[in-house]
Order: structure tokens, then sequence, then C-alpha cells
């Protein structure tokens, strides 16, 4: 997503050319796993993923409110056509074919190459993977402004060159639309309904992206529109150098490869966030470096002890403003708009650094009105706004949930499960490097640092919901008790009038005169 | 219109006069705890102090007692309008049922109306006997003596093993010929059982008492009158246990929760017979000790610490013995001795060498 540094995009072009060497469709076959194409309802799911991130990305970045809709039909028997369309800035002709033909290109195939817990290769992919289960290609149609023409392309990919070979090219009227792309791709694939399915994908990612409007079409499905709740986009992260306590050896050795610098010391201040003249110095000598040194004379053993003494030498953490929280605002709004509860509140936390990498924790909860009451809570987790459906139990957003104490806030929880009752619980982690347990990227990894944070966050919120619980419960004796009141006027009415022989009725009226008037008076409640 | 009656009427038109007043229904009570209840040093018997209590219809806490107290009063009312008496059981009865609308009871427990009832005496200043309510009759009683009850001629001497039964009120019997030397009171109907088969009463000349634990109102006012009317001694026997001392206590100087009858039931001249410390070395029954629960333990340091025992020195010395042994007996600990061992040797020479205390 735009936020991620764009230090991973370092001499892109290079490492494009060492990977144009292997054979495409066997690169993809061995890492069909970790591109989230292991079976036939993952991949279909992955293929709307990493369309509907690329729209997200595609609007943040041009400051256009994301307006997407999303299409899935059947064609025949584990054979589905997704659809997908932004109003994004649409792809300027020559780039088309490259971005949708062409797998391992753009930002994405970066991450990728360098692990940082990004949600996959990219689109062309996707296009890479219907075309090896159905042999077609991928339909693109895309117009950068109202003055401009929409051009459509028909494309395959040329395995063996990884190169796009264009079957149409043709321009074509789309005055509907002043600018954006629309995606049009058949794979093999099944259709899975409920919690990890689509549905709850695009649900969920319209939850994280309050600026969105997402509608959605299933197969034999009535058309759902998530409706945008902010017309403003969220706070456009800045792109930030890597923080020294954050690289790993091996990202260290291909930054000293790749840098610009013509010193060792230049390299570490300009390249790195955070590095002064004085922190690069202390650095070097630390290592037992030579500050001149041209970097892409050092060697990996003193790689190494250059990596070492980083890790010794005290830097302060890094800036924060590269990264772009939902607020509190904006997940209240998009709680409200998606469930019918009374309740609702949120926290966004101060950024926090965990491993030289910046962070931050937000949660949300809504509680009560139509939640379903029965059985335990629902959570849900949120990577860069980016919804995680698989891999809950061995997340660390669900042990932070788990590790809260909820009685204290008046809800019911056995030992080691989520609290009892109509309540959801919504987990945002936003950070330049979310750590995941696997390449699979679907849970969030135990760093003490995030764990405190997720259960701060977490706690916030229920600090809120107990007082607001603790409200309910009163409102609700006090009911009872006038209720309870109104029993002993009846009875008591009824035997008094026996024993005094007075009238029945002047006895209840003046009972129930207290009642209403004066006792609220003496309990000190407002009437 | 009867007295009774009179009295509880008033009650119930100044809580309609309270409530015309737009006021918080109230009963005003004397507190009935031990915090509340005097000892009198000339009469020798317990009174309540002055400290009073609200109930209040509209508090939670007290709006059920406050409905039971109205119900309990309106059922003794009824009653004093046909002249007629019902048991204790009867007006739990009578009561009992669940407020319409909702899970609540206006009475679960007996114990309930019965409390009810004793506040009602405070309220109106009747007894609970005069309100047309007696608790059950319970006891049994053997002895030269024969009575005048309703009519009815009773001889305690000719009623076959059973023995007569105690009522609830004994203030309309009259006693026609009482010849007995004294009377002996004991906790245990076993043990009532042992020396009515013996024929003690007979072959000692005196009157023996019993109940089942906790001595009833009727049988205090009997001992009450037996003692004033015909001026006999009585002499009390009951387990060696804390809870044996207390029936002693509450004979003599009457109950602190009846605190406010204490004067027409307390008998300041009621003896303690057994079982005592010196009983137990005496006659060995070390062998036959229960060990003393935390409960007992601390019901003996509560009782130590009554005013009508505080400067009590010979009872003083039986709370320190019996927490010496942390240990209790039963009274039949002695039939250990032999099942006769009490009537024939026990009881006889007690009451011969005087070995008692007040």
């Amino acid at each position: 997503m735009s936020f991620f540094l764009n230090y991973k995009m370092v001499k892109a072009n290079e490492l494009a050319k060492q990977q144009r060497e292997i054979s495409i469709s066997e690169f993809f076959a061995k890492n069909r796993h970790l591109l989230g194409f292991d079976n036939p309802s993952k991949a279909l799911l992955t293929t709307i993923k990493e369309a509907v991130d690329n729209a997200l990305d595609a609007c943040e970045e041009a400051k256009i409110l994301p307006d997407i809709f999303v299409e899935i039909k059947q064609v025949k028997e584990e054979r589905y056509v997704a659809i997908i369309e932004d109003n994004g800035p649409g792809i300027v002709r020559a780039q088309v074919p490259k971005i949708f033909g062409k797998l391992l290109y753009g930002s994405k195939f970066h991450r990728l190459r360098m692990s940082r817990g990004q949600q996959g290769i990219g689109i062309s992919a996707a296009a890479m993977y219907g075309q090896l289960t159905t042999g077609k290609g991928v339909n693109i149609t895309s117009k950068i402004g109202p003055n401009y023409a929409a051009h459509y392309f028909s494309l395959h990919i040329d395995t063996q060159k990884n190169d796009p070979v264009i079957t149409v090219d043709k321009e074509v009227d789309w005055s509907l639309k002043d600018h954006g792309t629309r995606i049009e791709l058949e794979l093999e694939a099944k259709y899975q309904k409920g919690k990890r399915g689509v549905s709850e994908y695009l649900r969920q990612t319209a939850l994280a992206n309050p600026h969105s409007k997402i509608s959605y079409k299933g197969p034999e499905e009535q058309l759902v529109t998530y409706p945008r709740v902010i017309n403003e986009l969220p706070k456009e992260a800045k792109e930030i150098k890597p923080h020294p306590y954050g690289v790993e050896l091996g990202v260290l050795i291909k930054m000293l490869q790749s840098t610009k610098a013509s010193s060792l010391s230049g390299c570490l201040q300009s390249d790195f966030s955070r590095v002064s003249a004085k922190v690069a110095d202390e650095i070097i000598t630390k290592a037992k470096l030579r500050a001149k040194s041209r970097p892409k004379t050092i060697a990996r053993k003193e790689a190494e002890s250059l990596y070492e003494a980083i890790q010794k030498v005290k830097i302060i953490a890094p800036p924060t403003n590269c990264l772009s929280p939902i607020g509190e605002e904006g997940i209240i709004k998009s709680l409200k708009k998606e469930f019918d509860a009374e309740f609702f509140a949120a926290c966004t936390r101060p950024p926090s650094v965990y491993r030289g990498n910046p962070f931050i924790i937000e949660a949300g909860i809504a509680y009560g009105g139509s939640i379903e009451k029965d059985g335990l809570a629902t959570i849900m987790r949120f990577a860069n706004k980016v919804p995680l459906l698989y891999q809950a139990g061995g997340c660390a957003v669900t042990k932070g949930a788990l590790d809260v104490a909820w009685r204290g806030y008046g809800l019911g929880q056995s030992k080691g499960a989520l609290p009892q009752g109509p309540l959801v619980i919504f987990v945002h982690i936003a950070s330049v490097w979310v750590p995941f347990t696997s390449e699979s990227k679907e849970a969030v990894a135990h760093y003490p640092e995030i764990m405190k944070d997720i259960k701060l966050a977490i706690q916030e919120c229920g600090r809120k919901l107990g007082i607001h619980i603790r409200n309910v419960v009163r409102a609700r004796e006090q009911k009872q008790k006038a209720g309870l009141f109104e029993g002993y006027i009846r009875e008591l009415s009824n035997t008094l009038s026996e024993l005094s022989g007075n009238e029945k009725g002047e006895i209840e009226e003046g009972l129930k005169h207290f009642l209403e008037k004066k006792l609220p008076l003496i309990n000190g409640e407002k009437i | 219109m009867s007295d009774v009656k009179k009295a509880l009427m008033m009650f119930g038109k100044k809580l309609v006069e309270q409530i015309r007043k737009k006021d918080n229904p109230t009963v005003t009570l004397p507190v009935r705890s031990i915090s509340n209840v005097k000892f009198n040093r000339k009469t020798g018997t317990l009174e309540l102090g002055n400290s009073m209590a609200n109930r209040q219809f509209f508090n939670t806490a007290h709006s059920k007692k406050f409905l039971q107290t109205i119900e309990v009063a309106n059922v003794s009312k009824k009653l004093a309008e046909i002249n007629k008496t019902t048991s204790l059981r009867d007006v739990f009865y009578q009561v009992k049922r669940t407020i319409p609308g909702t899970k609540i009871n206006v009475v679960d427990e007996q114990t309930e109306t019965d409390k009810a009832i004793e506040d009602l005496e405070l309220i109106t200043g009747f007894s609970r006997e005069q309100l047309h309510i007696n608790a059950n009759k319970n006891g049994s009683i053997a002895g030269n003596v024969i009575i005048e009850d309703k009519g009815d001629a009773i001889n305690w001497s000719k009623l076959g093993s059973g023995g007569w039964s105690i009522p609830s009120n004994v203030e309309n019997i009259t006693f026609k010929k009482v010849d007995a030397k004294y009377v002996l009171y004991m906790e245990k109907a076993a043990v009532w059982e042992r020396l009515h088969e013996d024929r003690y009463w007979e072959k000692n000349n005196c009157i023996i008492v019993s109940s089942q634990g906790q001595t009833t109102r009727g049988i205090r006012r009997l001992l009450q009158r037996l003692a004033e009317e015909h001026k006999l001694p009585i002499y009390v026997l009951t387990d060696y246990d804390p809870w044996g001392f207390y029936i002693y206590s509450v004979i003599k100087y009457g109950s602190i929760s009846l605190a406010h009858i204490a004067g027409k039931m307390a008998i300041p001249q009621v003896r303690f017979l057994g079982i005592r410390s010196s009983d137990i070395e005496r006659y060995g029954l070390q062998k036959h000790f229960i060990k003393l629960n935390d409960k007992d333990i601390s019901r003996i340091k509560q009782i130590a610490e009554y005013d009508w025992f505080k400067d009590n020195k010979p009872w003083q010395k039986e709370f320190k013995q019996m927490r010496k042994f942390k240990a209790k007996a039963e009274i039949q600990a002695l039939s250990a001795r032999g099942i006769t061992f009490i009537s024939e040797k026990y009881l006889p020479e007690k009451i011969k060498n005087k070995d008692w205390i007040e």
C-alpha cells in the first residue's frame, strides 16, 4: 500500500533484470502457495484482494475518494469471471500491458522479493493464474481523464519470456466514468460464502476504509453497497528510509551494494533514517571499519560487524509520519454503518516502535443492539487496512483480546476464551512492516511491544464499554425496582384497606404518588 | 369491639394517615438485638433498651418485611373478629402467596411470619396468644399434679408413657393439686423418657418437664407459674455445651430476641444442676467428650460476655473450664455408667448435696 517504504524499490530495475532469467511459469508453480493461490477458493479471494488493494492504493495516491465495484459471475462449475472496477487515475496506455501481463512488475514485486509483509505478488499473478487454469487472458479497460479515450486491451502472458502478448487493443466508449480501470478475468475457482469468502472480505475492507464506497455483486446474489462514511482521504503516509534497527543483515548487504553514496558514512546517513554524522561515526568505530570505505567494497564479514555495531548504538526512534491510521472517528463511523449496535467506542494508540519499525494499533468495539447475543464476541483483524480472514488462533490480535479481563467491564468470560455477549472487536495494526507469523500473511506475530499496544487499545475501549454496561444495568435495576414496588403497592393497598377499614383506592393512590414523585427525589434520581 | 381488634385497626389507620400526608409509610420498632438488650439487675431479667429502628415501605431492604407485618396484623384482626385462635403455621399459609406479575412471594419461610408476629407484639403491646396465635404444643410433663384446662381435669401422673403435652397458652389452666418438692426441667426428651420409665417423679416427689431443644414460651410460662404460684424450686439439666448453657440463660433471664416479654417469662430463682465441669471429673465423662468446633468456641466467648454472666464467678469458672477441656458432652454420657445411673444416683445425689449453680 502507499504508505509502505519506498526503500523497497531501490534498484528495482536491476533486480527485475535478474528475475527475467527465471521461467515465469516455473516460478509461479513453485510459489503458488506463497502467492495465495493454493486452492480454488483462496485463488478467487486472492484475485479480488490484489485488484481491490491496487485500486485503493491507486485512488489514494491520486487523492481520489475510492469507488469500487466488484462482481463475480459463474461461467460453469468451478469457473468464474471476476470483474473489478474503480474510479482511480487509470493507467497510461503504454503501462497497461506491463502491469497486467508481466509478472514481477511494479512495487508489489519488490515487496515480495524483499519479503516485506505485503499481500501478494500483484494483479499479474492473478492474470497468470487465470491463464494457467482457463487458457484465457485478462481484459482491461482504462481511462485517465474525461478528455481522453478509454482503452480496451485483451492480453496473454508469454510464460517463457514473461512478456505480455496483446490480442486486442482498441479505443472504446466509456463515458460513464471520467477515469478509472476495469479488470475482467476468468479463472478456475470455488465460490465460498461466509467468514472467509469474498463478500466478508469486502465487507471488512469497507470497514477499514471508511473513505471508500464498495459495491459487490456475487453470483446469484443481490448487489450490496457499503457506502462511504467519511468524505476525506486518510492522512497521507510519508515515505521514510529504513531505521537501522529494522534492517536485517541480508537487507543491509543489499543496501550497501546498491547505494548511491560513495562512502560508508555517507551511505548510513543518506539511506537510513535517524542516522546523523555522529551516529554514523559511532557505528563505524564500533564495527572497526573506515568511514571513507566505498560501500560496495564492504565484505560480508564486515557487513556482519556493521550489523552488530548498529544494535549496540543508541539511535532515536524512527519518525512516525509514515503511518496512516484509520482514526477513532473513522472506526466509529464504519462500525455504525455496519452494525446496528447500542454502543460504540474506538481508540487509536500513539505510534510505537518494535525492532526499529514504527506501528500504530487501533481498536474499536460495537456492543448490543442487534448483534448476536448468544455465544462469544466476534473479532475482526486488520493489517494496514486489509482484513485478515485466516489463522485467527495464531494471531497476536486474538491473543491480545483474550488477555483482556473482560469481566471487569461487565461481560462474561471463560478462562482462555473471548468474552460472551453481543460484541464485535475491531483491531487494526498499521506499520511500515507488519510482522506476520508466516508467508501467507494472515496472523500478526507476537512481539511484546505490539502485544502491549493491542491490549491497551482494547482495554481503552473496554473501559468505556464497562461504564456503559454499568449504566444500562443500573437503569434496568431501577426499572425493576419500580416494578417491584408496584407489585408491593397492590398487595399493601388490599391488606391495609382490610386492616384499617379505609378505602383501598385512596391508599393505592397515595402510595403510587410517593413512588412516582417522592421516591426518585430520595434516591437522587432524575425524574 | 375487642381491645385487640381496636389496637390492630388503629395500627392500620396510623399508616393510612402517613400515606395521606404523602409520607413514606413507616413502622417504628425497638431494635431487637443484643445491642439493645439490657440486663436489669434489680429484677434479674432482660429488658429492651430505647434504640428504635424504622421499617419503611419504600425501601427495597424493608418493603417485604413491612408488607409481612401488615399481613399478619390483618390475619390477627380477622381472628379477633371471630374469636378463634390459629397456629403459627396457619398464619404462614394465610399470608403466603406470590405477588401477581412478579416472582416474589410475600413470605418464603415460616420464620418470617413468626418474626412478624413478634414485631406485632411490640407494636400492639399484646402477646402472641392474645393476638389469637398459638405455637404448637411442645414437650412433656409428668408428676403428682392435677390441673383443669377448659373444664377438663387432667392428672399428670396418669398419662401413660407420653405425659402431658404443654400447649402454647397456659394462662387459662388452673392447678387443682400440686404435690411436688421441686421441678426438674431437661433439654432432652430422651432423658425425660428415661426418668419417666424409671418413675423418677414418683420416687422423688417432683415434676419432670422436657422440651425438644429450645424451651417454648408455653413451657417457660408453665415453669414460671409453678415457681411463683407454688413456690417450687426449678432445676435445669442440659447438655454440657454452650447451647445448653444458653437454654438455662433463657429460662432464668429471658431471651434476647424476645426481651420484650422477658418480664413475663423469666424465672430468676432457676438453678443449673448440670451437666457441669465438676460432674465431668467426678463421673469420668472425659471418655465421652466431643471436641468443640469453632462455632462452639465463639458461642462460649459470646455468652461469657453477656452482662448477666459477666460478674457471675461460678459461671465464668464453667466457661473457662470448658474452654480448657476444649470439649463438650451430652447428658446421655451418664448412661455409660448404667441406664438408671442418672435416675438412681446422679440426680438424687446432686439435689441432696445442693450441687448446683445459679
